[in-house]
């Protein structure tokens, strides 16, 4: 029901484009809770394993310095060497066999935690938005909502399987290597840092630059999304207007404005990883000529081991660890973008899932109930078919009222926005067995009140009272059961049509659907759909016409049996001659029962014991057919054809 | 397929050929580097000590080396982006182009929200693996037969390993991306229905809620959830091992240097190997398993991007089913109508025929009436006039030429339709009921409005002609949107004008102003309406009465009154329908 609600309002704001810590941590902190020992495990094989990569460099110093030895020893002999060698590599097999285990141990249990979590997340999520009121998806786009399930969830799959993993890793094997690089050496470490402070700003000149230009290609894809929709849904029109080349011009103008954007953000974006490694080529390069120099001058060394005079043993290894040291900064370069992407993604699922939930404070709830021949109201524990309100007071004591449609409002005033009143002192009095009928022009405040009697929205001011109690106090749940709800935007779900019937009483029997489906007159087209009622329904319905989706809605609503039914054009789209039919199925169905009917279609209220006739939210006359005919006033100009509503 | 989708490249193959160019020079220095880096290295360890001045003039040609590498990357890192978003550019342009020739038939066929995807989301799919191919496919490959030529050059005996190595990679990697790939489409499928299915219920939050069915649809919800996350995890722990197995060959490799070459090197005395070779050929064994990873990474890539492939494939190759003919008329003699022993159905395969058996000559100037129930297949009769659909069999003719003689565009401006499902596009509407006629005066579209009832309420808009128009109309009435639309029509100046239930929703004494004014201004132009309600027919020179598919009665209204069943009950319904029941 778009056409009532407020002007959508986005909360949670544009992703910012800085690192969100607070974000971070609960993310950190939801990892921890659902997976408390994996987690830990997880974080050791890290590290462990980064560790194990950073030191073998060490080793292999080592083996090469003996080589050089006994090259230079002239002593070729390989059985001794071979001693002094093997061991070595023995315990390099070893932590690699360790390191091995850890991997697989760990890309194995980081699968199993990222999806876990994601799952984890989404049925938080879902969970979480089913118990959100109405007002939640009358205030917010629905494709907003969506991209919280597709979009976010997918940069929070990137963040947790890669970001953070490879941060943690790139991190540990940084501090490595850099203490490894202070034991050779602080003076060369000196040269190395200052190249890495280099490599930094100019990824974040590129970072940025990427950043701005991929905000502005979203911004594009979104106006070229925009643009091709609305033709291609108006392509028929397009065709018989023969506009084609005029539409073509159009489009060629945004798509070139797209491609711009989509170049320049991916330009920076590939040249940051080139860039970056060969920064570090030329870091290299300096490194080697400065440990050449400092070699040739036997320049005093600075450093926290045991090498006062710079000697070719530790420079050599150091020039391999300054590769590794800016390979892993480059690591973490790329993971940046990623993992301010995948904040903004998780700030904006907890946006989601902090939204306050519908409050029920209702205490009156609906029980089976027999009732005896003098009137007085059992509960019962088996189906009887009878439904009663059971009702605890303050004092202690129980009472039973049954439950029979009877509905009334007295003068409620409502807003869907502070300030705005749509409705005004609007006072309708529906006993068991009538039919009361709104018209009015769109946005007169038909919708609302239907809105208010099945509490998707409370009332600002007034009463309105269900078989005499008070509806704050029935619980929403056994409130909306007792109402039988048919919309004019048709709502089917994906599966058989008699499935989709059963939605409205889960436990009826196919016989039942069926009977159903009779009273609706929706019978006779469901048994001619190719597999009759096992028909899979798909996309809402999509390969049903309105009307016939219609009739559907209607056959679920009829299930459901309800002592209230609201008919909110629910027969816009049906021809009049098989509205007459439903109308008669429907007549027939709720004999006794009250009904609310809205509808702009006069033939379709016009045998309605009373028709409120609504305007700017006030009810401005009613009375039956005959009555308003007389009045002659804004019914009568209605029905002769004088007034245009909508 | 590929040659075809490849062929959109045009005039950006330049930059892609530019990229490969970049990508050579630069594999070539990367290449190079550790190669001479390696003899500044010797340098330092040789036994007659540093030789400065070698060592920086060895310096000076690598830093230029690691400048030129970089400026080749930054360059083809611009021209990969150019081609690739080129690439899409065109893509997409050659997309809307084709859907801009479909036939009603072919809009049919596929709905307008995945021609959006496949416009937007496909395409940026097979923009990104375009880029990944020309920016990596010359590059690994070219690494990975460089590096092993270098190895086996430097390392001899000691590259044999890479015999071993890179076929257990290689294929390994293979092994998973066959196991991993067939997974994942299968969980993708799965994951596009489960999002669905929260699509399904965010639209119908009222139906939940009315039915209270929260609880249920969260079980629901958490079954699928479930089945979802079970088969991810599958997948992904498939695509766990890569990273595994590539350890293992570096671990191997560094372990089979270390022992074979630190046995071959003492053996010979330094001759066959050296210590600074040892160390290159553990950076040369690290570039080949790497770029082995970016090529199984690029076939995982080429080959989820080929669903992509496919639907966008789809949407290019569709034909349109209607052809101009040779040799076509451009006149529209006269706005007379002749539908001979016509029969259509919607597509070759359908089985029920939408119309069958339809013989009506309609006059020039003539006012006809059409009515009947959902399904009749009212439109489906209109839509052959103007040729959206052929006829399946039997011909329809327009001024006495079959439709299938004329250019399409010149029937069309002569033969004006306002459709059911009618829309407004977003702009002002001026620009709006210009679609009607680009070049009508302000004067001619007042006239058009006036003639449609619409000029009244426009102007009683502040900003008159000038009001904006949403997307989708959503700021005007269903009525006043309705009127809109026929004076876009009516600017066209047709000789049909063809009404598809296009007053449902406007009051009916506007209705009958705007009967009254066409044929007081539009005399010699041929009015078709498809009404629900008797009174906007009643006064036709003709009504048709159709009944699934068929003409059922024919007449006027004083005829059909007497003669079709049909007609007089929809007529009783309408003028005391609900007094029957009471």
């Amino acid at each position: 029901m778009s056409k009532n609600k407020p002007n959508s309002v986005q909360k949670g704001g544009s992703p910012k484009r800085r690192m969100n810590f607070k974000v971070l941590g609960r993310v950190m902190k939801l990892l921890f809770k659902f997976y408390p020992v994996l987690i830990p495990i997880v974080a050791v094989c890290i590290v462990t394993s980064a560790l194990v990569s950073a030191i073998p460099s060490v080793f292999t110093q080592k083996v090469m310095a003996i080589i050089t030895r006994y090259l230079d020893s002239g002593d070729m002999n390989w059985s001794v060497a071979k001693t002094e060698i093997l061991p070595l590599v023995g315990i390099l097999i070893a932590l690699y066999v360790v390191s091995l285990a850890f991997i697989v141990l760990q890309t194995q249990l980081m699968a199993y935690i990222t999806q876990g979590f994601l799952g984890k997340m989404r049925k938080k999520m879902f969970d979480g938005m089913q118990n959100l009121p109405i007002k939640y998806f009358d205030t917010h786009k629905h494709g907003d909502i969506m991209s919280y399930y597709t979009n976010d969830i997918d940069t929070l799959r990137q963040l947790i399987s890669q970001s953070l993993p490879s941060l943690l890793q790139a991190g540990t094997i940084v501090l490595t290597v850099l203490f490894i690089m202070l034991y050779y050496s602080i003076w060369m470490t000196l040269i190395v840092l200052l190249g890495v402070l280099g490599m930094f700003f100019v990824s974040k000149k590129f970072g940025g630059g990427s950043a701005k230009y991929f905000i502005r290609q979203q911004k594009s894809i979104a106006k070229t999304e925009g643009y091709v929709q609305e033709m291609m849904n108006g392509q028929k029109v397009i065709k018989v207007f023969c506009r084609e080349e005029q539409v073509k011009e159009d489009f060629n103008a945004i798509n070139v404005e797209l491609c711009n954007d989509t170049m320049k953000a991916h330009a920076y974006a590939n040249a940051l990883g080139p860039v970056i490694m060969n920064i570090g080529n030329i870091l290299y390069v300096i490194c080697v000529t400065v440990g050449g120099l400092f070699l040739l001058l036997e320049t005093p060394n600075l450093s926290i081991g045991p090498f006062p005079y710079f000697h070719l043993s530790f420079v050599i290894p150091f020039l391999n660890m300054t590769k590794q040291f800016t390979g892993n900064v480059n690591t973490v370069s790329q993971q940046i973008n990623h993992i301010v992407m995948g904040m903004a993604g998780a700030e904006r699922v907890f946006t989601l899932m902090d939204e306050q939930p519908e409050v029920d404070e209702g205490y009156v709830t609906l029980v089976n109930a027999e009732i005896a021949e003098d009137g007085t109201v059992k509960e019962s524990r088996k189906h009887t078919g009878k439904w009663a309100w059971k009702h605890p007071h303050s004092d202690g004591t129980l009472t039973y009222t049954e439950l029979k449609g009877d509905v009334r409002l007295f003068d409620v005033d409502f807003g869907y926005e502070e300030g705005k009143t749509v409705l005004h002192d609007v006072s309708v009095y529906a006993e068991p067995g009538q039919k009361v009928a709104f018209v009015g022009a769109t946005g007169a405040g038909k919708t609302t009140i239907t809105n208010l009697i099945n509490r998707f929205y409370d009332i600002a001011d007034g009463k309105i009272r269900y078989d005499g109690i008070n509806i704050n106090k029935i619980r929403k749940s056994d409130l909306r059961r007792s109402l039988g709800i048919v919309l004019q935007d048709t709502n089917l779900f994906t599966g058989t049509v008699m499935e989709n019937i059963r939605y409205g009483n889960l436990e009826a029997t196919d016989d039942e659907c069926i009977k159903a489906a009779v009273l609706a007159g929706a019978d006779d087209f469901i048994t001619r759909l190719p597999d009759g009622y096992n028909t899979m329904l798909s996309n809402n319905g999509a390969n049903l016409s309105q009307g016939q989706r219609q009739l559907i809605a209607i056959a679920r609503a009829a299930v459901a049996d309800p002592p209230v039914m609201i008919l909110d054009e629910a027969t816009s789209s049906i021809d009049t001659r098989t509205e007459a039919i439903v109308q008669r199925g429907m007549d027939k169905l709720m004999e006794g029962r009250t009904v609310f009917v809205i509808a702009h279609r006069l033939s379709t209220v016009k045998n309605s014991d009373v028709i409120m006739v609504l305007e700017k939210g006030r009810i401005i006359e009613r009375g039956n057919h005959q009555k308003l005919i007389e009045e002659k006033g804004t019914y009568y100009r209605l029905y002769t054809g004088s007034f245009e509503l909508e | 397929m590929l040659k075809r989708l490849f062929g959109c490249v045009r005039e950006y193959k330049k930059y892609a050929v530019y990229t490969l160019i970049f990508m050579v020079v630069e594999v070539i220095i990367d290449c190079l580097l550790p190669f001479i880096a390696a003899k500044v290295i010797n340098n330092l360890q040789s036994e007659a000590g540093v030789d400065m001045g070698y060592i920086i003039k060895i310096g000076l040609i690598l830093i230029l080396m690691a400048l030129i590498s970089l400026a080749m990357g930054a360059l083809a890192a611009m021209t990969a982006a150019k081609a690739s978003a080129g690439f899409a550019k065109n893509l997409r342009h050659d997309i809307f182009e084709n859907v801009q020739t479909y036939s009603f038939e072919n809009i049919d066929k596929f709905s307008s929200a995945s021609l959006v995807t496949r416009m937007t989301t496909d395409v940026a799919n097979v923009q990104m693996s375009f880029m990944m191919l020309i920016r990596i496919a010359v590059r690994a490959p070219l690494m990975l037969i460089f590096s092993i030529v270098m190895a086996f050059i430097m390392g001899g005996w000691l590259a044999s390993s890479f015999v071993i190595l890179i076929p257990i990679l290689a294929g390994g990697l293979l092994l998973i991306a066959k196991n991993a790939m067939p997974a994942f489409r299968r969980v993708f499928k799965k994951y596009d229905k489960l999002n669905e299915s929260i699509e399904e219920n965010v639209r119908a939050a009222r139906v939940v809620k009315g039915f209270s069915r929260e609880e249920y649809e969260k079980k629901k919800f958490g079954k699928a959830a479930d089945e979802i996350q079970n088969d991810f995890t599958k997948a992904e722990r498939i695509v766990a091992l890569n990273s595994p197995i590539m350890q293992f060959c570096v671990y191997f490799n560094m372990i089979f240097v270390m022992i074979v070459g630190s046995m071959l090197a003492i053996k010979s005395g330094g001759t066959t190997i050296n210590v600074g070779e040892m160390s290159a050929m553990l950076t040369y064994g690290m570039q080949i398993l790497m770029n082995l990873m970016m090529l199984s990474m690029i076939y995982v890539m080429l080959t989820m991007s080929m669903e992509s492939m496919k639907r966008i494939y789809e949407v290019l190759s569709e034909k349109t089913v209607l052809d101009n003919p040779k040799d076509p008329e451009y006149e529209v003699k006269d706005g007379s109508i002749e539908f001979k022993d016509v029969s259509f159905k919607y597509s070759a395969k359908a089985k029920k025929y939408a119309l069958s058996d339809i013989d009506v000559k309609i006059e020039s100037g003539m006012t006809v009436g059409i009515i009947g129930g959902t399904g009749s297949s009212k439109s489906s009769l209109v839509q052959l006039i103007p040729r959206l659909y052929d006829v399946t069999e039997g011909s329809v003719k327009v001024g006495g030429i079959d439709v299938r003689k004329y250019d399409i565009e010149a029937l069309r401006s002569s033969v004006a339709m306002v459709l059911q499902k009618n829309l407004l596009f977003s702009g002002t509407i001026n620009e709006n009921l210009r679609w009607g006629n680009p070049n009508a005066t302000d004067e001619e579209i007042r006239e058009a409005c006036r003639l449609a009832q619409a000029d009244d309420f426009v102007m009683s808009f502040p900003d008159g002609y000038e009001t904006k128009i949403e997307q989708g109309g959503t700021n005007v009435s269903g009525g006043q949107k309705q009127r809109l639309c026929i004076a876009r029509a009516l600017l066209k100046k047709p000789k049909i004008l063809i009404l598809d239930d296009s007053t449902s929703a406007v009051d009916t004494k506007t209705d009958a102003l705007i009967r009254a004014g066409f044929k007081e201004y539009i005399p010699e132009t041929t009015k078709i309406i498809i009404a629900q309600r008797i009174a906007s027919v009643s006064d036709a020179d003709l009504i048709i009465v159709m009944d699934n598919g068929k003409i059922a009665d024919m007449g006027n209204h004083e005829k059909l009154l007497k003669t079709s069943d049909i007609y007089r009950e929809v007529y009783e319904q309408q003028t005391n329908g609900g007094e029957d029941d009471e």
